[in-house]
């Protein structure tokens, strides 16, 4: 019956509002937790670029050619991927457009017969490929939201681990890049071996730098992988953290808005339905009241008059 | 006096960025010091403490307790990586009193001598001369 009906409506609206309530504070905690992955970000910027400038001039030095580091991947024949998403969800598709993007690339390097590792960063995706029982070299859980240096250290140690073992001759990586605040978007890399980027040196024709190593370029090449591939990694890491941030407040801020319409459409129905409800009630007095004084005179006339007027302001 | 250029960054911040006089430090050979205009350089660095004379001379003086890192020098630009560097007051003599012991019995206790045990060894050295410099 009507009332029921009312109760009903108001049973979901109190939901839906309580549903908004945790919505909205997950937005605004996304949205300040940007802020601080931006700053990381900046911080290690210098720090990454830089690695990558000495690594570029050590690449283009003819000491290190030949060095596995650098060999072309034509003979490749086991990859670890390394995919970074979140350890959460409720962040529109960030983590399976991750997800999506490991797939594919597995798929590729599986279809040229090589063989496929995982390493994998965030609840999200371990679960996923651990479900699938795919080969899970390492896996990084509970702080996909804030990585530190320390947390690209532990990665990077199981893949040296494998690379020196010589268990993967190439090592890719998929992760979130963080573009600006309204876009970010899934990038796959090429880690290991290095390609090596064309110095200014290269393109002016220009000798190479003769450098002085201390110790040896094959040692300096020992060290610097490590050290190398923790940059990549970590500013990967803080790119996707910032990525996830950014993805959540914008689905968390949808489902805000979403639960303010559905909020407003319930209302309009529940207010209807109560009104309805009225309506009935008060026919129901009028028409009792009227039977009552119907009895003593059944004149036709008068019984409309007094009923219409009723009926007009209900 | 001539300059060079130097950087000196961490994952977690940029520590100098600026003209130096000198900067002095330890590749895995011994102590290294750069001038203006040294030769083209690259190495790996040992714990140890840096020190970067700035553009005003003797007194004006950073120094920093550098874990382990490298060093490029090129056109009169040096670039220095560390993957963890404290400054004085960011060092708790204490503890790496404490900690220095602990990886000196380590290294001790190991049935022959591991690069790894030693570097723990001299990261802690590093920083305890640091703080005893200041």
């Amino acid at each position: 019956m009507a009332g029921g009906q009312e109760r009903v409506l108001r049973r979901r609206i109190r939901s839906v509002e309580s549903t908004k309530k945790i919505t909205r504070a997950m937005e605004l905690i996304a949205g300040s937790r940007i802020v601080r992955a931006q700053h990381a970000i900046t911080a290690a910027r210098p720090y990454v670029a830089k690695m990558s400038e000495v690594v570029g001039h050590l690449a283009a030095s003819p000491d290190s050619a030949g060095h596995p580091l650098f060999r072309s991947a034509s003979d490749t024949r086991s990859v670890a991927i390394v995919t970074i998403a979140a350890d959460r969800g409720l962040a529109g598709g960030y983590n399976a457009n991750v997800i999506r993007a490991t797939e594919r690339l597995a798929a590729e390097h599986r279809s040229a017969s090589r063989q496929v590792r995982m390493v994998t960063v965030g609840r999200k995706t371990t679960n996923y490929f651990r479900h699938r029982r795919a080969d899970i070299l390492f896996s990084l859980t509970g702080r996909s939201d804030r990585p530190t240096y320390g947390d690209a250290r532990e990665v990077v140690g199981a893949l040296v681990a494998a690379f020196e073992s010589g268990d993967v001759d190439r090592i890719d990586l998929v992760y979130t890049r963080f573009l600006s605040m309204g876009s970010q978007a899934v990038t796959v890399r090429q880690l290991v071996p290095i390609m090596a980027p064309a110095t200014e040196e290269h393109a002016a024709g220009q000798l190479p730098t003769a450098y002085e190593f201390e110790p040896e370029p094959s040692e300096i090449l020992e060290r610097l992988l490590p050290s190398w591939l923790e940059a990549e990694v970590l500013a990967a890491l803080l790119e996707a953290a910032a990525s996830e941030h950014a993805s959540r407040q914008r689905a968390m801020k949808a489902a805000t808005d979403n639960a303010d319409e559905l909020i407003k459409t319930l209302r309009r129905v529940m207010n209807r339905a109560r009104q309805d409800a009225i309506t009935t009630e008060i026919m129901e007095i009028v028409g009792g009241a009227e039977a009552l004084r119907v009895v003593p005179s059944v004149d036709a006339g008068s019984y409309n008059e007094t009923y219409q007027p009723m009926s007009e302001s209900a | 006096m001539a300059t060079t250029e130097l950087d000196l960054v961490t994952p977690d911040a940029t520590l100098y960025s600026g003209s130096a006089e000198m900067v002095v430090c330890k590749s895995v050979d011994g102590e290294i010091a750069f001038l203006a205009d040294h030769m083209p350089y690259i190495g790996a660095l040992d714990p140890c403490v840096v020190r970067v004379v700035g553009p005003g001379g003797g007194t004006d003086e950073v120094r920093v307790a550098v874990r382990s890192g490298f060093v490029e020098v090129k056109d009169n630009r040096v670039i220095m990586l560390a993957d963890v560097a404290l400054r004085a007051d960011q060092i708790d003599v204490a503890a790496v009193t404490q900690e220095e012991a602990e990886a000196t019995q380590r290294a001790a206790a190991l049935p022959e001598p591991s690069a790894a045990a030693d570097r723990e060894v001299k990261w802690a050295q590093a920083r305890l001369e640091l703080a005893r410099l200041t």
